[in-house]
């Protein structure tokens, strides 16, 4: 993965530009020390790395106003970091970039369970938004994986999304309002504690920007009540295509289970000898979560049970109590540490049709021989949100080369059979190169003409998102 | 006058590249906001089903596909458009069929938004033209996707002012098993939205909480046992509240079509204001709209319906408040409400790289 040349004018004005944002900071609130830097020089994209001019960690929004008006006065570049937990390489520094992390801003603004929101700063972390509201009943439902680490700022960044979007969406979709800073310091509020935007939605185009219209400080949250009670059935199913078309007829059935997970069989294997959670060596796994009243949960379960039984499970395991559920959760909540394990993994996260399942995962059974590497699949079903993990030895010369153009005709093959690049990762710069697989280059103008608008100088995170020979013009200017 | 009714998107596409003036857009002419001037450009012959894949909960549609098509093709299957689309033909004063494209440019939901989403929230992908009269796409038909700007988000609610949609693609979903509503009688305004937020509050998942001639209500859908569970439970726990009835699902589905068209205002004079807000701030804001405003609430309060004597400069009287007011129908102020400087520079900087000549809509939303 390529990233642009650093800036040597703005290499050489280091000391200078340090001394500014320093006059302007607190004490501490400047890193520029070689040692200290490093700490900042990738996310968990760990393959690339790169130490920034500077770190600033700014502890209100009028200090990141302060810092961003000197970046851009100085024509230098900045990366907003939260929890640097990005899978797609999102919070990658550049040399010449002065990275603005949020992470001292994490405190909770007011919470409201009237009007059922939360407003916090932007990099408190998404589980900590879950504790200040949960002993009042309430709930933040989007819950990525990395949820104890990743912070608001990235979610909003990324628009992520969790096991239980199938229900209740991702962060577009429980983000009220935000506070942000532009490029050139003026900070602007999106949106509130009521829903839905009196004039354009900018709001909705802010989040999934990936941290390059504007620097997240404030966001308004929509907090709901927690369910009575969950429980999970675990289905196994001898084929692969089997367990898809179980997929599509429970959603058919009306039933909206808040998850409906898949594992396959490699991912099943390594899982059991990691984690041991006792599930059947069989091709395909769903695990399907429903919530409710115990009565309510009963009669769900027995929908998708009667559903499954059409289908011949070699398997049928429904949790009478916590502990089962937890147990069922257990291989599934260690999946990809089992994975790194065995190796190391690049994890993808094309998003399909769900009629496409089985055809799909064939077929990257078929890469998987070809480029001689092997594939893990665990997966958000119920959406089509694929999580293939190719295992790689990084220590082999060439094979992490391998595992990304491999990698790439996954993701080439979601975005064939009617999906997407990425479901929830981000873009960043990892699929960066591969947009114009999805987009043609009008379809890529008129996005970084938002960008335009936003941040005319391309300060702002500007090697992300887009193949670097489409926005190399607006990047030079 | 001219009137446009191309029948492709190539014929949408030079349409616009070849309009020497201002363009009026137009769906079925039953929900579009504001007077604008120009040549129209009707999408109404625009239409038909692309792919409709109910297990994958997909629909994509052509802009100018009436919406009572899709609702009839989705009921076919038994889903439909969670986010409820209002029919305001009523209360405009309107006729013509609705179509797709409008719906989506209005960002039109219904009560049902509250508990499901707005209509933005189940927009998957879409295609349109530009200014420019370049065809482009954005998202795609699958149910997670962020892969390049939420374009759908920002096309959602333009009404027409940023491009010319010509294809949609839709989340749909089940429509449930059942349905009831509690209804809960003689509430004056501050009570019921105390009700409707310990209804909101609570794990019954209420799809519906409005307020109407003086009753709080209350919806819940789905599987026939849960919603008896639910609506009983939620009659115990509102029981400080007072009183309430539950309406048969017959009764609960026409109470809600009612509120959802705000059937009340239609055919009575006056300007009609939407106002969305912290539901908390209802019964304020409604305070404030004087003696001579009729209100409904909807979403728990979090939006106000209010019909006042016509030329009222309701926006003047609301003064600051945490939401936004829109004219729907009327005189007393411009259609939509006035920005922030630089939120407004944001959105006219889009308007100028979107529409570079002004041409959509000129002037309907700023
Ligand atoms: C083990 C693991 C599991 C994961 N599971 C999931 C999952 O289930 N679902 C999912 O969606 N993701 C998942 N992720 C990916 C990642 O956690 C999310 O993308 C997360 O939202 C990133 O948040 P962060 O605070 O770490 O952001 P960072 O990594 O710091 O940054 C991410 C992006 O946000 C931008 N950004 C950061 N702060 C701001 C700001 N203040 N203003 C504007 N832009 C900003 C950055 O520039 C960057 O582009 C997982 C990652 C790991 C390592």
């Amino acid at each position: 993965m390529d990233m642009p040349r650093p800036d040597a004018a703005i290499l050489s004005r280091k000391a200078a530009i340090v001394a500014r944002l320093q006059a302007a900071l607190p004490a501490g609130a400047v890193i520029h020390d070689a040692a200290e830097t490093r700490a900042y020089e990738c996310d968990a994209l760990t393959a690339y790395r790169c130490a920034p001019l500077c770190v600033v960690l700014p502890g209100s929004t009028e200090e990141v106003a302060a810092a961003l008006r000197i970046c851009h006065a100085e024509g230098v570049p900045v990366v907003p970091r939260g929890a640097g937990t990005s899978l797609a390489g999102g919070a990658l520094p550049t040399a010449d970039c002065v990275v603005l992390g949020i992470a001292r801003m994490n405190g909770v603004i007011e919470t409201n369970y009237a009007d059922r929101y939360i407003r916090v700063q932007a990099g408190r972390t998404n589980l900590s938004v879950t504790g200040a509201v949960e002993a009042q009943g309430f709930f933040y439902a989007p819950d990525p994986s990395s949820q104890l680490a990743c912070a608001i700022a990235g979610n909003v960044a990324m628009n992520s999304g969790g096991a239980h979007c199938l229900k209740y969406g991702v962060t577009t979709n429980n983000l009220l309002g935000v506070t942000m800073v532009l490029m050139d310091g003026t900070v602007v509020t999106l949106g509130g504690a009521h829903m839905d935007a009196g004039g354009l939605d900018l709001l909705g185009v802010v989040c999934g920007s990936e941290g390059q219209l504007g620097v997240v400080t404030e966001a308004t949250l929509r907090i709901l009540p927690k369910p009575e009670g969950a429980r999970p059935v675990l289905i196994g199913f001898d084929s692969n295509e089997v367990a898809g078309a179980c997929v599509s007829d429970i959603i058919k059935a009306g039933v909206l289970p808040v998850a409906i997970e898949f594992m396959d069989r490699p991912c099943i294997r390594a899982t059991e000898a990691f984690a041991h959670a006792g599930y059947p060596d069989c091709e395909a796994l769903l695990i399907v979560e429903v919530e409710g009243a115990p009565a309510e949960i009963d009669d769900q379960l027995a929908r998708i049970t009667a559903i499954a039984r059409r289908h011949n499970p070699v398997e049928l395991r429904e949790a009478r109590d916590g502990d089962e559920a937890a147990r069922i959760w257990l291989g599934r909540k260690s999946a990809f540490g089992a994975m790194g394990q065995i190796n190391d993994y690049v994890c993808l996260d094309g998003t399909i049709p769900v009629s496409q399942l089985p055809n799909v995962l064939r077929r990257i059974g078929e890469i998987s021989r070809q480029y001689g590497l092997d594939v893990g699949n665990v997966f958000h079903a119920g959406d089509g949100n694929m999580h293939p993990l190719i295992l790689y030895n990084a220590n082999t010369p060439g094979e992490l080369e391998k595992c990304e153009a491999m990698g790439a005709d996954i993701l080439r093959l979601c975005v064939e059979v009617g999906g997407c690049l990425t479901g929830e990762h981000g873009v960043g710069i990892e699929k960066r190169d591969l947009m114009v697989s999805q987009f043609a280059p009008d379809d890529l103008e008129i996005q970084m003409a938002v960008k335009d608008v936003f941040d005319p100088g391309w300060l702002l995170n500007p090697a992300k998102v887009f193949p670097l020979a489409a926005s190399e013009a607006r990047r030079a200017a | 006058m001219k009137l446009m009714e191309p029948e492709t998107e190539a014929q949408v596409a030079d349409a616009i590249r070849d309009a020497a003036g201002p363009l009026v857009l137009r769906g079925g002419g039953t929900r579009g906001l504001g007077a604008v001037a120009g040549d129209v450009l009707s999408l109404a012959a625009l239409r038909g089903v692309e792919l409709y894949e109910p297990g994958a909960l997909t629909l994509v549609v052509r802009a100018g596909t009436p919406l009572a098509e899709v609702g009839a093709l989705l009921a076919g299957e038994g889903q439909r458009l969670a986010f409820e689309p209002p029919d305001l033909r009523g209360l405009l004063g309107r006729s013509g069929d609705s179509t797709i494209g409008g719906v989506v440019a209005a960002n039109a939901s219904g009560p049902r938004r509250v508990q499901a989403g707005a209509c933005r929230d189940f927009v998957l992908g879409l295609r349109f033209v530009d200014g420019h009269g370049r065809v482009l796409r954005n998202g795609g038909r699958v149910m997670k996707n962020v892969t390049g700007y939420d374009l759908g988000k920002l096309m959602a609610g333009s009404q027409g002012t940023l491009g010319v949609l010509t294809e949609v693609a839709l989340k749909v979903l089940p429509v449930p098993e059942t349905e009831a509503t509690l209804v809960l009688p003689g509430r004056t305004l501050a009570d019921a939205v105390a009700a409707m937020a310990a209804a909101l509050g609570s794990p019954f998942e209420v799809s519906g909480a409005a307020w109407e001639g003086g009753a709080a209500l209350l919806r819940v859908e789905g599987f026939a046992g849960s919603v008896g569970y639910r609506a009983e439970q939620l009659q115990a726990l509102l029981a400080a509240h007072g009183e309430s009835v539950v309406l048969d699902p017959e009764a609960s589905a026409a109470r809600w079509a009612g509120l959802r068209d705000v059937a009340g205002f239609a055919g009575r004079a006056g300007d009609v204001w939407r106002i969305a807000c912290r539901p908390s701030d209802a019964p304020a804001l409604v305070a404030r709209s004087g003696d001579r405003a009729t209100v409904q609430l909807d979403w728990g309060g979090g939006l106000i319906w209010a019909l006042v004597p016509e030329g009222t400069d309701l926006r003047a009287r609301l003064g600051v408040y945490d939401g936004h007011a829109t004219l729907l129908r009327g005189t007393g102020g411009p259609v939509f409400q006035p920005e922030a400087a630089p939120v407004a520079a944001l959105a006219a900087g889009l308007r100028a790289r979107f529409d570079p000549r002004g041409i959509f809509n000129r002037g309907l939303m700023g």
